[in-house]
């Protein structure tokens, strides 16, 4: 049985149009990636990383420059016909939708696009409808939804043909809290109940690939860093220490890297209630009072301090040398 | 299988495309939207026409005129429409890459979406053609209507208009908002050069050559001779296309046609692989 994803070396750059509009970017740099029918598969990374662009070379939407794409077996590039068969996409902040169709009219359409039988796929898009919190909606034209019932409306139309893989980027972008947990719900319940199925999702949020995923590949710069389950990506940083450190506004941050025993860290400004954040990757503990000593000498004051659990971040902060933001 | 797909992704895609067209107001506004805009824009011509021959209208050419320019409109709204869906589909409604995935071939359904615009242009013709006839006393039907003629060459007229429209939807993929410009450049084009307003032979005798090689000269021609024959034997030496019998010129409307549905295949698929290798599927400008 073929993978459900598999890439050789797949590489893609983007030319400007004129060269004085900058230089190509490299969104995919020779990845390598292996993905068995039945994942719920994360790619972790910032903005820019290349997840989207992964995304959109297994979805048959872009070509890849160099090396190979494969998607239940099939090459993206030749036999896209057959990979469309077997997959569908979502993408997250998503707003698209026929605005003049009602929503179940809009949903009922794709399925017809995907041989659905018309009377199943109505009685499924009732189901999901349900589910979402979106039955009060069916019989309302797409363009009076808010952009989140728009989103959820998306996540629909990507599940509802129970494709055999599902692409979804960052599907949780910029939704409320109660939102998310539902889309995250459905994800996990719909790849459970159905061993066959392949989840491949993209996301920046750490709890979202810790919490969803079997397997997560963390992707920095067009390349995979780490590819692994969360726990033994966390397993990276179990020797190290974790430390997080709220101090107000501090100037003078490059003296902390050179502290004996700081392996990495990261820190973000909030000019806002004047206060920076501090993340550290200890090899020895003992750093922390001479941390704490060089904050307080650059004059700023200590507001909170924590040891804490690894998580993917720091990973990420490992394997980096930088956070997210 | 196969077959049965592509009925059905024409089936959709034609029913979408009718909700995008008449769903936009109501049915009342809609009709009268539908009656008004043809008339309206066949009589800047007719007024432009009788202010050149004080008022005469019941002369073979005037028919010839107005018969084109009323046919004119299927290769406007279908060149025009065809780009105009995928345009709409990806920057309007961003609904273009969740079509191109879906396992369907695009270009059945663009044909499906351009299907509802022939047949809504064709109320528009019939109108036309009616208000011509009954108000203006152009020449349709007098002396028979060749319905072979008629039908065979509609029929392979609107296929043509279709494939050409394909070509230009491949072009679509490839530009933002420039489309509407090659459009009407083309269909312009088709315009000066097609005989769909005087004939042919009034052209310079080189550019002859290059409505001889366009398939839509054909198509007015055989639409004329069907509709019309009375009118057309009477102006039969000047539309440059008088040496071809019926049957000849049929045979050239299906051998261009033909040419250009090769060409338009050609650089529908070359357009749609540069689109994706450049990213353009999924590509919204903002304008």
């Amino acid at each position: 049985m073929p993978p459900a994803v598999e890439t050789k070396a797949l590489t893609r750059v983007f030319h400007p149009k004129k060269k004085k509009e900058g230089k190509s970017v490299t969104a995919l740099a020779g990845v390598d990636l292996r993905i068995e029918q039945g994942e719920l598969f994360g790619m972790l990374g910032p903005n820019g990383a290349g997840k989207t662009t992964l995304l959109k070379i297994l979805s048959t939407l872009l070509l890849p420059t160099s090396g190979k794409a494969y998607v239940a077996g099939f090459d993206v590039e030749t036999q896209f016909q057959a990979v469309r068969k077997r997959i569908n996409m979502v993408s997250g902040g998503e707003i698209s939708g026929y605005g003049l169709l009602t929503v179940k009219e809009n949903l009922w359409m794709f399925t017809q696009f995907y041989g659905m039988k018309s009377q199943l796929a109505l009685q499924r898009i009732d189901e999901m409808l349900d589910q979402f919190g979106l039955a009060d909606k069916k019989d309302e034209k797409v363009r009076a939804l808010s952009t989140g019932q728009r989103q959820k409306m998306n996540v629909i139309r990507g599940f509802v043909t129970d494709p055999e893989i599902i692409f979804l980027d960052e599907p949780t972008l910029g939704l409320d809290v109660n939102a998310s947990r539902t889309i995250r719900e459905y994800i996990v319940d719909w790849v459970g109940k159905r061993k066959d199925r392949t989840v491949l999702l993209t996301t920046h949020y750490m709890a979202e690939a810790d919490q969803l995923c079997g397997r997560i590949a963390i992707i920095d710069d067009g390349r995979i860093l780490a590819c692994d389950t969360p726990e033994n990506l966390k397993k990276m940083v179990k020797t190290s220490t974790m430390l997080k450190l709220d101090t107000t506004h501090l100037e003078n941050k490059q003296g902390l890297s050179s502290i004996r025993g700081v392996e990495k860290f990261t820190f973000t400004d909030n000019p806002e209630n004047n206060m920076t954040s501090l993340r550290f990757v200890l090899e020895d503990e003992a750093a922390v009072s001479d941390i704490v000593s060089s904050v307080i000498a650059g004059g700023a004051k200590i507001l909170g301090l924590r040891k804490t659990e690894p998580t993917l971040e720091d990973v990420f902060i490992k394997l980096v040398g930088k956070g997210f933001e | 299988m196969a077959v049965t797909n592509d009925l059905r992704t024409f089936k959709n895609a034609a029913w979408l495309g009718w909700q995008m067209e008449a769903n936009w107001t109501d049915p009342f506004l809609f009709a009268t939207y539908s009656i008004v805009r043809p008339i309206a824009g066949t009589l800047i011509l007719v007024f432009m026409y009788l202010v050149i021959t004080n008022g005469e209208t019941e002369t073979a050419f005037f028919s010839y005129m107005y018969v084109g320019n009323a046919f004119y409109m299927f290769v406007a709204e279908v060149l025009f429409g065809v780009t105009w869906v995928i345009h709409d589909d990806r920057e309007h409604f961003m609904t273009l890459k969740q079509v191109y995935i879906a396992p369907i071939k695009f270009y059945v359904y663009v044909f499906g979406r351009s299907a509802i615009k022939i047949a809504i242009v064709s109320i528009g013709v019939l109108i036309t053609l009616a208000f011509g006839v009954f108000v203006l006393g152009v020449q349709v039907g007098s002396g028979g209507v060749d319905v072979p003629l008629f039908v065979l060459s509609l029929l392979l007229g609107l296929s043509m208009l279709l494939v050409m429209g394909l070509a230009m939807g491949g072009l679509t993929f490839l530009t933002a908002k420039h489309e509407g410009g090659i459009n009407e450049g083309v269909a312009g084009v088709f315009y000066v050069l097609s005989g769909v307003i005087f004939p042919i032979t009034v052209l310079p005798h080189w550019v002859q050559g290059i409505s001889m090689a366009l398939p839509v000269t054909y198509w007015m021609e055989a639409i004329r001779r069907g509709l019309m024959p009375d009118a057309m034997s009477e102006i039969a030496k000047g539309t440059g296309l008088e040496g071809l019998s019926n049957l000849e010129l049929v045979g050239a409307l299906l051998l261009s046609a033909f040419a250009f549905l090769v060409l338009s295949v050609a650089v529908f698929k070359y357009a749609d692989k540069v689109a994706r290798r450049k990213g353009k599927i999924d590509w919204t400008s903002a304008y």
